[in-house]
């Protein structure tokens, strides 16, 4: 009887001999590929700002802040906790989706809806950042600076700048990332070639500005 | 997946025509990595004073008024930055890596070149804010190299005003810089290789570059926000890293942060580091090895291994710089265990290149010698690494001159040793020129045996307990008259050995105009970078047709073969045999 097991020595072997082949390693074009190195890497210079985050939350001397009654917003004589990162983090993720629709569109080759996600998309995320500076401009006013806090730790209001300042600069770079592109589309830019993977690499870009909101979010308002 | 060359999109070669699009505002990466590779010599040399400084205060102290304590803690953490970040990672993986990826793997350019070469700009700005610090208020940090809070930011350490600020502006620019050219060499490895270039047919400088710059792209983050935060503690007054402090009787503003977290983010940069300058150096010295001794590298895939395997664990073993530093006792056990296993890949290579010299056909020429004196330095200074990796002789050890000689030794002189290799074994390709080879050997000679007389005596210092990073010995009852004396014969030999390096210099630059032409394979070697069609090769390296691959780099002294080598890049039915040999056989690793 013939042996009909998997030897999977073979086929381990076999996904090796594939992947150091003669050939791109990965089957993607060199700026996708590109794009998810440089991802991996700042995938690391977040984490190190998330652990220096739980680090500093455990050494620093005084109590630290409750989250949902400093985030929280007072609307039409309530005081609802966390109503406004609900919403920014609705919209962020909301963004995510649109972002995918253009990637299809680019697929699709129809430029006027690519123009049309990926600027919507932008919007989404100028106003996500629009609401951050509102944000700011709240907490800034009861007297949180990046040196001191009203409510406890003065290391709550250096980490909270920091952190969500560092991944606001990420959203903004990302909005004028995607405002280029979007313009270079509809100019044609992309036609010469027919080559639109750049709109799916600015799309890797933005989802993974959105999955790092979801663990600041999850750290520092939920935690 | 069909083949993609830059070849076939002959559209997107830009042959420069201009001087300035040629030499300066360069996009080739041949041209780039000369650019990184002159200014990382040129800044080296600047740390290379600095230690000579260090070294006539050590040696003769109270004998020049012109260095005060200020002034020696700011050689010393000025050295110790420029050395390790400026000069040995630029210099290996912007300077090597630009050089030899594209032409080791069969490749017209990195698969960016516009990036590639913003890459170098930003390097030369990093340098430039570094250099920039002599220049400001106070100085340079003098905070050591490691910049540990509290007292790098504080009143009372040389340049904790404008110094530390413009240090980690500087190391954020760089890490800035090196990000840019290091996603363009994984890429460019991953993605660009030519036909027939398998990943297991690479030479072993590819790997070692590759691995290296990968654990770059992945521990200069922890740098980056260590840097970050640092300045935000000593620009706005936060405390991440700054616990209650009284300074000269007065109560400072911080509180609550933890000077342990930067320890631990810098070196889990740190570690790695030691290895993103290490594994170029494994692979350099591999293939010059290989190519003087006329014989194939041995064990090619456990060096592959090797190389990943510690790139692997130099992540989880960054806490044994720590021993002292107050953390858990426990941690102790686990980076001691770590510690310890990383040796058995690393042994492994030695082990391998002293295989590879067995029974070989050695050629001494001035690389090989380079190549041969980084296995003595190497298997030395990783020796005292072992003792230095288990706790309990690391405490007592800890902060002296035992430390100094052994980091000397296994990331100073050897990784310096394999750059020596490889300007010697590359400097013909670069500049189609051979360089003085009797200068060579008394640059060889002076450097290996100067080095040696600098850092052996040190172990003894280190284990009479003289401290490290003390402007003065002073009396002290422990330290005899004798450690005096040693001090000042190290000093000579510090002298000597930088000077001696000025042979170096005027060699290279009396070669580069009158050098001997060297023809394209002067080594007889097989790697694809020696089979160019011009020498220095043109822009583009390849002329009209990518070179095809159809073996490893490493077919040398094949039995029945006309010449003792085979390129790569020479299909198999065109190897000569000598009469009756019978018909080439193809070598399978």
């Amino acid at each position: 009887m013939a042996d009909l097991s998997i030897d999977d020595s073979r086929s381990v072997q076999s996904v090796v001999r594939d992947w150091s082949d003669d050939k791109q390693t990965f089957h993607v074009p060199w700026g996708k590929a590109m794009m998810w190195i440089f991802l991996v890497s700042d995938t690391f210079i977040f984490t190190c700002f998330l652990v220096g985050y739980m680090n500093v939350r455990m050494t620093t001397t005084d109590p630290w802040p409750y989250p949902s009654e400093v985030f929280a917003l007072t609307l039409f004589g309530q005081s609802i906790p966390l109503i406004l990162i609900a919403i920014m983090t609705f919209i962020l993720i909301t963004s995510s989706g649109t972002m995918a629709l253009a990637v299809r569109y680019a697929h699709l080759r129809d430029k006027k809806k690519i123009f049309m996600f990926m600027a919507i998309t932008a919007l989404f995320g100028a106003t996500f950042v629009g609401m951050q500076a509102f944000e700011w401009t709240k907490l800034i006013s009861e007297g949180v600076r990046p040196w001191a806090n009203p409510f406890g730790a003065p290391q709550f209001g250096s980490i909270f700048f920091m952190v969500t300042g560092f991944h606001g600069l990420h959203v903004s770079i990302g909005v004028i990332y995607l405002l280029v592109v979007a313009t270079k589309v509809y100019k044609g830019h992309y036609d010469r070639k027919n080559n639109y993977d750049i709109v799916e690499i600015t799309g890797l870009y933005w989802h993974f500005v959105d999955l790092v909101w979801v663990f600041i979010f999850a750290f520092f308002y939920l935690w | 997946m069909t083949h993609i060359a830059i070849a076939d999109q002959p559209a997107e070669m830009h042959h420069p025509h201009s001087f300035v699009t040629k030499y300066i505002w360069s996009q080739d990466h041949k041209v780039i990595a000369i650019q990184y590779g002159a200014t990382a010599i040129s800044v080296g040399l600047i740390a290379l004073v600095l230690s000579g400084l260090m070294r006539l205060q050590l040696g003769f102290p109270d004998t020049f008024s012109f260095i005060d304590p200020s002034d020696y803690y700011q050689y010393v953490t000025m050295h110790g930055m420029i050395m390790v970040i400026y000069l040995l990672t630029a210099l290996f993986l912007g300077g090597f890596g630009n050089y030899l990826i594209p032409l080791q793997i069969g490749a017209r350019d990195m698969v960016f070149p516009f990036l590639n070469m913003l890459s170098y700009w930003f390097y030369l700005l990093s340098v430039l804010i570094l250099l920039a610090s002599f220049f400001v208020g106070g100085g340079p940090t003098g905070a050591g190299w490691t910049l540990y809070p509290p007292q790098a930011i504080l009143r009372g350490t040389p340049g904790a005003d404008m110094g530390i600020v413009l240090m980690l502006v500087s190391l954020a620019v760089f890490i800035i810089a090196f990000t840019m050219g290091g996603l363009n060499y994984v890429t460019t490895i991953l993605q660009a290789r030519t036909r027939g270039m398998t990943l297991m047919r690479m030479p072993l400088s590819v790997w070692g570059i590759f691995v290296a710059t990968v654990l770059g792209l992945f521990a200069f983050p922890a740098l980056f926000v260590s840097a970050v935060m640092m300045a935000f503690d000593k620009l706005l007054g936060t405390s991440f890293f700054m616990p209650a402090v009284v300074s000269i009787g007065e109560t400072l503003d911080y509180s609550g942060g933890s000077p342990v977290l930067f320890q631990h983010l810098f070196w889990f940069f740190g570690h790695p580091e030691v290895y993103i300058v290490a594994l170029p150096a494994f692979g350099l010295v591999s293939d010059v090895l290989s190519t003087h001794a006329r014989k194939n590298i041995f064990g090619y895939r456990m060096m592959v291994w090797a190389i990943v395997a510690i790139g692997g664990l130099s992540f989880i073993v960054w806490a044994h710089h720590m021993y002292v530093s107050g953390m858990n006792p426990y941690f102790g056990f686990f980076f001691a265990f770590t510690t310890l296993i990383i040796a058995v890949p690393t042994a492994l290579k030695v082990y391998n290149w002293v295989l590879t010299l067995w029974q070989g056909n050695i050629r001494l020429t001035v690389p090989m010698l380079f190549a041969m004196g980084f296995i003595f330095t190497f298997v030395h200074g990783g020796l005292t690494g072992i003792f230095l990796g288990n706790v309990t002789v690391d405490l007592p050890l800890s902060d002296t001159y035992f430390v100094v000689a052994h980091f000397h030794m296994v990331m100073g002189v050897s990784p310096v040793m394999v750059l020596f290799a490889a300007i010697y074994h590359w400097f013909p390709k670069i500049t189609g020129r051979m360089f003085n080879v009797t200068l060579g050997k008394i640059h060889f000679w002076a450097t290996f045996l100067g080095t040696y007389a600098i850092y052996l005596p040190m172990h003894y210092l280190g284990f009479l307990g003289v401290p490290r990073r003390y402007y003065a010995i002073g009396n002290t009852d422990f330290i005899p008259d004798s450690a005096t004396a040693l001090n000042a014969n190290i000093t000579i030999a510090a002298i000597f050995v930088g000077v001696v390096q000025l042979i170096f210099i005027v060699n290279i630059l009396w070669s580069l105009f009158k050098g001997k032409p060297a023809g394209g394979n002067p080594w007889d070697a097989t790697s694809l970078e020696w089979q160019t069609p011009e020498t220095p090769p043109g822009h583009g390296n390849w002329g009209p047709r990518l070179p095809t691959v159809y073996r490893w780099a490493y077919e040398y002294s094949v039995p029945g073969a006309k010449q003792d080598f085979v390129p790569q890049n020479v299909p198999p039915e065109d190897v000569e045999m000598e009469p009756g040999a019978g018909p080439y056989r193809e070598h399978t690793v």
